[in-house]
């Protein structure tokens, strides 16, 4: 018998050994509660691994931003933010254990969101925010159906859905052919990462092709992806009109220098989402002049708000960024943005609840009641940045349209007329069908919007 | 027949990639007896300084010279303060001594010189260029001359030189090798130094192709393959190797993935892998003979 | 039947716990830490972050150990393995709703032990550290099918899978408390049925084949049986483990969840916990899941705010890898080893 009881009391010293760095205790945390008047902010990163080239630039802009409403603004309302980071190398096991540390609340403040940076995480953590009742804040990313908060009460795919990114990316096709009913014929080939991130377009683009007679060709990029040949010797093959490209880490400037190598042509070459930013292009190198991309975050240094923070937080040595840069590009933008949404989300919630911390069901409702239109965002100073949203249980997208970027060799620049706008119409049935069978096949109850409302009393 | 053509030469190419890496495997095999995982890491930080030192305007040649160093250093650190303990001991625990060493040598390249993406220009322009009726790519001709010079040079210094031929007495009977004389460190010493060069360059030319950024270290995973098949310790296996796991990719990939829904090449080189271990399980140009029921 | 499974299941051996917590006070002790004390004192981050993940990610170690430490053949297909038991259970639930939770589990394992029977074909050819190259092939095959085939995963347009609702004898399994005990109760079974696997003629018969396989032939072990009962076995262990993996801990997964570096991962916990040794599997566990953990406590108590998180955990990953190496050559057979030692003069 030795070894299996030798086994169960090694799992008892493994428990000892991390007990000395548990968690504070609850009652510590409430007693706080009454000293601090701070909003508490969790933060997931990557800062490590292989995809943390781009993981930096964007804490950077969420770091600046929450530093900015600090020092420039006094808080949201007089709410001071803290926040704190979690390293999780952009891995689900670490995510969770992330989202399990900090979800608790820190100094007497509940959390009131949780940013899971990472598409993985975000599908790991859909039932645990629910339990839990915080809410899950995923801007370009996470799953679509979780548009419809009535299933999906605490995931906000805000902003710009996998199936916006593909319904947007088309219509800017569209726009370039000269309307929809061009669209009819014309060859668009999807080049994707293979993983269920890169598998989400298939759905939409499969039906926008049944409704405007385009030709649908999905190519499969296996995980990295750092040689392509064979892919783009096909595409050479068939020859399509436009390629849409939904990569993610390395597998995007490859695939720029193999379509250049191949002689495609680079500006008929649109990315996705997670293909669009300047650590996507740079390492292609001269061949990425031309590239375009579609993305809820446009770069540039000069929306207002990003005056401010250049102003008030980097031109004062506060910026987050160690490689200035950064400052202005994509990612660092899409941080920025992010956090706008969620400080407006707390700040909605706020004129509720009362200017206090806030936990994450008072949050929810904030989110779900978020408003910015043209109005406010000028007021933000982020009008262009950020595209007009509008949250509800009904749909937790709110916006659902993306600008195209150009790359010219050292920068982006924005070569759509302002944001090009999906077919949320045709879409959001289908996504509420989803929505509804994974109800069915999770036995859960969807929300009616009134139901929504009660429970946020 | 033209697009077959295409798909073939673009895929032998891309093979000679994988051979470069792989090289740099053999090596080390071949004087340790280890897999060393760590390679995939060595290619990094490799590239990593390199590069780091370049975008602060030292010349070309220099950076080179002080990567080589560094490299080298790393390499005969490795080898004396993790492999020589583990002497004698498991080749699975070798292999796994050096996975966790690729996660020193990769939070160690990254915390020194950061994790941001770099883009390397070595000044070789990456254009179509005709050649008959089928299309290539200047710099993987390039990429594939480099790696045709280095086995010419590899094969030059463990054929004629004195090192070569005690390496090979080393892989065939270290009993005896040690016998008659030759010193083991020494040897170690300079196999891990050269191996370290190749990750430099293997870690240029990948960097060059694809950008220096944490994912080089996953061209490792198309290492295993072109070893089983070319054989664990043969020079020329690994090329011979390389070049049919970069071709059998690139064709499953075309004619196959389209049936089976694509992304074929994540598998198919291990499939073809455990075919040629089941036929020939010394590899095509393996030495040693492998264990066999 | 698998020879190994028919000894498991065999109607004359009795299943129930055989005088098992009576002969060690501190086994039983530890039981009633497991089952009582820590469902009494235990919060959701010790459930969900640290006490789940360990002990299923020990389960699928001693999977592997069944077939590498005690009969000698070498596997990195354990993450494809956990994969089949994932998406196996998953299907079981899905589609055939009326089976209790136990008979699902219990099925994803069987059937991810049927594919490790397959994979485990060449190992009747290849032998040694050779043999990773066909569970390799399998690691990545097993991936790719889960990724492609929409079937396996109900097409779901992501090809993730999410768990059902867990319910059994009308208890609901979701909370963390619930999905802890689903995972001790599973764990402690599998554990108890290896444990008298390891000590049955089967197990010795692994162990002869892992000794010495001419040796083994000639007192008349089957040697091919026993190499394909091994490879059976494990795998069905760490196809349960996947299960819970993908059901108990995440709750959502897909097939990159059961990547190479779960294989990986799983050979370290019986590499650095001891080969051969079933609690050596529960050691390398708690070393290998908790040590990142543990890590990020520290440095956060230590560093926090002297240096950015990135480098907190650069460092962190520096200090793992030297952990590892360090573990390996001063430990050749194992924590376990070790641990025995710092318990001797204590007795």
């Amino acid at each position: 018998m030795p070894r299996l009881s030798s086994a169960l009391r090694s799992a008892a010293l493994a428990a000892s050994l991390i007990a000395s760095s548990s968690l504070v205790p609850a009652a510590e945390a409430a007693e706080a509660a009454t000293r601090s008047a701070k909003q508490y902010i969790p933060i997931a990163t990557y800062r490590v691994g292989a995809y943390a080239s781009s993981g930096t630039p964007v804490w950077g802009g969420t770091i600046d931003y929450l530093r900015y409403i600090n020092e420039v603004e006094g808080g949201i309302n007089g709410v001071k933010l803290v926040w704190e980071e979690c390293e999780t190398e952009w891995a689900v096991e670490k995510g969770v254990e992330c989202y399990e540390r900090l979800k608790g609340g820190r100094e007497g403040s509940p959390a009131p969101l949780f940013l899971p940076h990472g598409d993985p995480i975000s599908k790991a953590l859909t039932e645990k925010s629910v339990a839990d009742k915080i809410p899950l804040l995923t801007t370009g990313y996470g799953r679509t159906e979780a548009i419809d908060g009535r299933v999906f009460p605490y995931s906000f795919t805000v902003l710009f859905s996998f199936w916006s990114e593909a319904s947007s990316a088309v219509n800017y096709i569209a726009e370039q052919v000269g309307g929809k009913d061009k669209l009819k014929g014309l060859k668009i080939a999807t080049v994707y990462h293979d993983s269920p991130y890169g598998k989400e377009t298939q759905v939409p683009l499969d039906l926008l092709a049944k409704t405007y007679g385009f030709e649908n060709i999905q190519i499969a990029v296996p995980h990295p992806g750092n040689d392509q040949s064979a892919q783009w010797a096909r595409i050479r093959q068939i020859k399509p009109d436009w390629v849409f490209l939904r990569g993610w880490g390395v597998m995007t400037p490859v695939a720029i220098k193999t379509a250049a190598k191949t002689g495609f042509p680079v500006d008929h070459i649109i990315g996705g989402i997670w293909s669009g930013s300047e650590e996507d292009v740079r390492p292609a190198g001269s061949v990425g002049k031309g590239y375009l991309a579609i993305t809820p975050f446009p770069a540039g240094a000069e929306f207002g708000i990003l005056k401010k923070i250049k102003a008030a937080i980097v031109d004062q040595g506060k910026s987050d960024l160690k490689d200035l840069k950064s400052f202005g590009s994509v990612y660092y933008n899409s941080g920025v943005i992010e956090t706008i949404i969620a400080v407006e989300a707390i700040r909605t919630a706020q004129a509720r609840f009362g200017h206090r911390p806030l936990n994450g069901e008072e949050t929810q409702w904030g989110l779900e009641h978020l408003v910015l239109d043209e109005a406010r965002l000028k007021e933000l100073g982020a009008d262009g940045l950020v595209q007009p949203l509008r949250l509800s249980a009904k749909d937790h997208e709110g916006g659902g349209a993306g600008k195209v970027l150009q790359w010219d060799g050292a920068k982006w620049t924005i070569v759509s007329n302002g944001w090009v706008k999906s077919d949320r119409e045709l879409l959001l049935p289908v996504i509420y069908e989803r929505a509804a069978a994974y109800a069915r096949e999770k036995g859960i109850t969807p929300r009616s919007e009134d139901t929504a409302e009660a429970g946020a009393k | 027949m033209s697009f077959f053509l295409e798909t073939l030469a673009g895929g032998l190419l891309a093979g000679v990639m994988y051979a470069l890496v792989a090289i740099g495997f053999v090596l080390i095999y071949k004087a340790s007896g280890v897999f060393n995982f760590a390679q995939g890491a060595m290619v990094l930080c490799a590239a990593l300084t390199f590069v780091t030192l370049t975008e602060r305007d030292v010349p070309f040649w220099l950076a080179g010279l002080i990567t080589l160093a560094i490299m080298v250093t790393l390499a005969v650190a490795v080898e004396r303060i993790v492999l020589r303990p583990l002497v004698n001991r498991s080749q699975i625990t070798l292999f796994m001594a050096t996975l966790g060493l690729s996660y020193v040598i990769e939070g160690g390249s990254q915390f020194v010189m950061g994790a941001s993406v770099h883009e390397l220009d070595l000044g070789l322009s990456d254009l179509p260029v005709a050649i008959g009726p089928i299309q290539l790519s200047s710099f993987d001709l390039v990429a594939a001359l480099t790696a045709g010079a280095l086995v010419l040079a590899l094969w030059l210094f463990f054929e004629r030189t004195r090192i070569g031929v005690s390496l090979r007495a080393v892989a065939d009977d270290p009993q005896a090798a040690l016998s008659i004389g030759i010193r083991l460190p020494v040897l170690w010493a300079t196999v891990w130094a050269v191996a370290g060069f190749v990750a430099l360059v293997a870690g240029l030319l990948w960097g060059a192709r694809q950008g220096v950024q944490f994912s080089l270290t996953f061209v490792v995973l198309k290492a295993l393959p072109v070893l089983i098949i070319g054989g664990f310790t043969s020079i020329t296996g690994a090329i011979v190797g390389g070049l049919i796991v970069g071709a059998a990719d690139a064709l499953a990939e075309i004619y196959l993935g389209p049936l089976l829904g694509g992304s074929v090449s994540t598998w198919f080189a291990y499939a073809l892998a455990v075919a040629f271990l089941l036929v020939r399980p010394a590899g095509l140009f393996g030495e040693r003979a492998i264990e066999r029921v | 039947m698998p020879p190994a499974l028919a000894a498991a299941l065999a109607p004359g051996r009795r299943l129930a716990l055989p005088a098992l917590p009576l002969r060690g006070t501190g086994l039983a002790l530890l039981l009633a830490v497991a089952f009582v004390a820590i469902p009494l004192t235990a919060n959701d981050y010790w459930y969900n972050a640290i006490l789940i993940p360990f002990l299923i990610m020990a389960l699928a170690g001693l999977g592997l150990n069944l077939t590498m430490g005690y009969a000698g053949q070498a596997s990195l297909g354990t993450g494809a393995f956990m994969a089949v038991g994932a998406y196996a259970t998953y299907n079981l639930l899905l589609r055939l709703p009326e089976l209790p939770l136990p008979v699902s589990l219990a099925g994803g394992g069987l059937i991810a032990g049927a594919v490790g029977l397959v994979v485990g074909l060449p190992s009747l050819r290849i032998k040694g550290f050779y043999l990773v190259a066909p569970t390799l092939a399998a690691q990545f095959l097993i991936e790719w099918v889960f990724n492609q085939v929409g079937w396996f995963s109900n097409d779901a347009s992501s090809s993730a899978i999410s768990a059902p609702r867990l319910v059994f004898l009308g208890h609901d399994l979701s909370s963390p408390a619930g999905r802890y005990a689903l995972t001790l109760t599973s764990v402690t079974v599998v554990t108890v049925l290896a444990w008298r696997l390891v000590h049955s003629q089967t197990g010795r018969n692994w162990r002869a084949v892992r000794d010495g396989e001419t040796a083994a032939a000639v007192i008349g072990v089957p040697v091919a049986r026993t190499k394909l009962s091994a490879f059976f076995v494990g795998a069905a262990v760490s196809g349960v483990a996947g299960a819970l993996w993908a059901f108990a801990y995440l709750g959502t997964v897909d097939a990159r969840s059961f990547d190479l570096d779960r294989s990986f991962q799983a050979m370290f916990i019986i590499i650095i916990g001891g080969l051969s040794s079933l609690s050596g599997s529960f050691i390398g566990a708690a070393f290998i899941v908790l040590t990142p953990i543990l890590l990020t406590h520290l440095s956060n108590a230590f560093l926090g705010g002297s240096l950015d998180g990135g480098q907190i955990s650069n460092l962190q990953r520096i200090l793992f890898g030297a952990l590892i190496i360090g573990f390996l050559i001063k430990e050749p057979n194992g924590l376990v080893a070790l641990l025995g030692r710092l318990r001797r003069p204590v007795r």
